[in-house]
């Protein structure tokens, strides 16, 4: 009250630092700048540590000494020779040897021995002959560390063990089926299982994804009270748990449209005779497909409504129909931005276990998916399974397929950045 | 569908008839009447917020682009009034160029900036024919010169006012009537400013001027004749007074337009 009898003049303003005290206050507010930049980075170190630490741990599972174990010498059945430097004569004589008359009605019924080849002999030699067991499996680190005491407990424990060094990951384990022996395990169905279920996913969701966020940006009317519906929808649901859109997947995909979708309507049957049943690379898909639309809509809207109005005005001042506009001047302009949002939400989807175990991925299969209307498996679950099994190797193998699966987004997610980055190059720009 | 092909004798290029634009409940415009000479400049001027630009956009319907916009009254053009229910405002915006207030080039080659247009409109014919259109109407807009041996390179490399008579030379290439420019030189340096200004000189002859500025100077050299607006008591645009260059800087009738034009508000 008093402030405004006196001269306007003589009001106070407050004090802004002069002589001493710049310095002062300058230096404070450097500090404090020097203290953020302090804690961004070590946003980034904590980020870049916790994925190190992923990497390394599946690295060491995945590589590392394993000792094996045979019932029968090698060199026993063979003189003292490699399996591998035998003819295919030789072999077939020593499996004529060592088997029972069972075993080899048995194995001759499947096929011949002597229309085998000698790769296939010698397999058959160590599975059924050699009887080579795995015996014990060591991580990486501690191969290359404590290489000497390994050795020493494993000549312990199991006297007739050999050591060697194996890769987990290599290409018979990418090449391989599933099996129910760790051992002899791969992950080729769950591979192309993966490769089947994503690019049904991105071939459904990506055109419906950018269709509606042009349609909400460029033509709905954001007065009307049902496209405020639609878009608060939208965004809540990119938040909604993915096993919700698992149950979705059942119920719909799965139960009511399983003609459709177990391919009885289109005249296909189920590979290999099995049942015919909903439980498909293709409800998968359009599962999958409806857990990323919001992301590729709300990405796609971004995107969408960063290209400036005044592009839109040119081209409408020039005589542009709507349609025109959005496909001329907005898409090629927004295109790379959808695309990123486009690969965050593939990504997602290559990783996601959830909502595929109520789909119904198999768990055990053998036989490779060979359409929409196959059963299938995916990595992830096969991942998920592997971690289930109380054997050790099968945690080693769930390593195994981490790495895969790593390297197959990794490769999906390289070639989408150069797609982008080729669309980017050709909207010319500064 | 409309078609403009009856060319009325009638010296005016267009004809606003009790122009009156709402956005929502407001009133920006107030009943404007005004006729645009053919082949002339015409510059509307007035202080911010006066409804020039509001009424210039109406002149091809761009406030169409405004959802909650609506618009009472004719604008009469060749003998037709342009919000006739049978009118699509695609038609009216090819015959109607705009250039707007900040060059706003499309982000692809100089070349393809120009070829936009004809195009989008139905365009046919041979490369060569595209490749004389693009030459003629950059050289309309004095621009060949400058850019003639880099036609594919982005239009967004240019300077300024290279960028904004680009953007005249892709009006140029719809072959329009009538061009609307709604300040086209407020971000522009004074050097870019006049070579606009020379430009418009020599597309009067072809084509008629519809100019919104801030810039009084450029108004009285400009202009063959002169709008000037004020918002009324209720905030909407009006029309104060309408004349030549000559008569509304020298010899206004209005006692606002000569306090506006002397400097002493707006």
């Amino acid at each position: 009250m008093s402030a405004e009898s006196i001269n306007p003049e003589e009001r106070s303003v407050g004090v802004l630092p002069e002589g001493p005290a710049v310095k002062q206050n300058i230096a404070r507010r450097q500090l404090i700048g020097q203290i953020w930049r302090g804690i961004f980075f070590f946003a980034i170190v904590f980020g870049l540590v916790a994925l190190l630490t992923l990497i390394l741990d599946v690295v060491n599972d995945s590589f590392g000494l394993i000792a094996t174990q045979s019932e029968v010498d090698e060199q026993e059945i063979t003189g003292g020779r490699e399996l591998e430097d035998l003819s295919q004569a030789e072999l077939v004589a020593i499996l004529n040897e060592n088997l029972s008359r069972r075993v080899l009605t048995r194995l001759n019924r499947e096929q011949p021995l002597e229309e085998r080849d000698a790769a296939n002999l010698v397999e058959v030699i160590e599975t059924e002959v050699l009887k080579t067991e795995l015996v014990a499996v060591f991580p990486l680190w501690e191969s290359l560390t404590q290489r000497a005491a390994i050795e020493e407990r494993v000549t312990e424990r199991f006297p007739r063990a050999e050591l060697s060094w194996k890769a987990w990951v290599n290409w018979d384990f990418i090449t391989t089926p599933m099996s129910s022996v760790a051992f002899n395990a791969g992950v080729r169905t769950a591979i192309l299982g993966t490769l089947w279920v994503t690019m049904l996913t991105a071939l459904i969701a990506i055109p419906v994804g950018i269709f509606a966020a042009i349609y909400l940006e460029e033509y709905a009317d954001h007065r009307v009270w049902y496209n405020k519906i639609i878009q608060t929808n939208i965004n809540n649901l990119a938040g909604v748990p993915s096993i919700i859109y698992g149950m979705l997947g059942l119920a719909i995909f799965v139960r009511v449209l399983e003609p459709f979708t177990s391919g009885a309507f289109f005249g296909v049957s189920s590979g290999g005779g099995a049942t015919l049943n909903g439980r498909t690379i293709l409800s998968a898909a359009f599962t999958m497909a409806l857990l990323i639309l919001p992301v590729i809509i709300i990405t796609g809207q971004e995107a969408i409504r960063a290209v400036p109005n005044s592009l839109r005005q040119g081209s409408y001042g020039l005589g542009a129909t709507k349609w025109q506009t959005v496909w001329n001047i907005v898409l090629p302009q927004a295109f790379p931005s959808i695309l990123t949002g486009i690969i965050l939400a593939v990504s997602r989807a290559v990783g996601e276990t959830a909502p595929l175990i109520l789909v119904g991925a198999s768990t055990f299969i053998v036989t490779d998916p060979n359409g929409p209307f196959s059963k299938f498996t995916v990595l992830p679950i096969q991942i998920y399974t592997w971690t289930q099994q109380p054997e050790q190797e099968f945690k080693i193998i769930a390593a195994a397929a981490i790495v895969v699966l790593l390297i197959v987004m990794l490769f999906l997610n390289a070639t989408a950045v150069l797609l982008r980055n080729y669309f980017r190059s050709k909207r010319v720009s500064v | 569908m409309t078609t403009y092909d009856i060319d009325s004798s009638n010296a005016n290029a267009i004809e606003a008839r009790d122009m009156s634009i709402y956005y929502g409940a407001f009133r920006a415009v107030n009943k404007v009447s005004l006729a645009i000479e053919k082949n002339k400049i015409t510059a509307f001027i007035g202080p911010s917020g006066c409804g020039k630009s509001t009424v210039l956009r109406s002149f091809n319907r761009m406030n169409d682009l405004v959802p909650t916009a609506r618009t009472e009254g004719e604008i009469v053009f060749r003998g037709k009034n342009l919000y006739a229910p049978d009118v699509d405002p695609v038609e009216v915006r090819r015959r109607i160029g705009m250039v707007f207030q900040k060059a706003n080039p499309f982000p692809k080659s100089i070349y393809e900036n120009i070829a936009y247009g004809p195009r989008i409109n139905g365009w046919r014919g041979t490369k060569a024919e595209m490749d004389e259109l693009v030459e003629r109407s950059l050289r309309g807009a004095a621009l060949w010169d400058d850019v003639k041996d880099k036609l594919q390179q982005s239009g967004l490399s240019l300077s300024g006012g290279q960028q904004q008579r680009l953007c005249i030379a892709r009006a140029l290439a719809t072959q329009p009537e009538v061009i609307l420019m709604d300040e086209p030189c407020s971000a522009l340096d004074p050097i870019s400013t006049l070579k606009i200004e020379e430009l418009m000189f020599e597309l009067r002859q072809r084509y008629t001027i519809i100019i919104v500025t801030h810039n009084m100077q450029q108004a009285s050299r400009a202009s063959d004749y002169t709008a000037f607006f004020l918002m009324n008591s209720e905030r909407a645009g009006e029309l104060v007074e309408y004349g030549t260059t000559e008569q509304i800087f020298h010899n206004p009738k209005d006692e606002r337009t000569e306090q506006y034009i002397s400097g002493r508000f707006g």
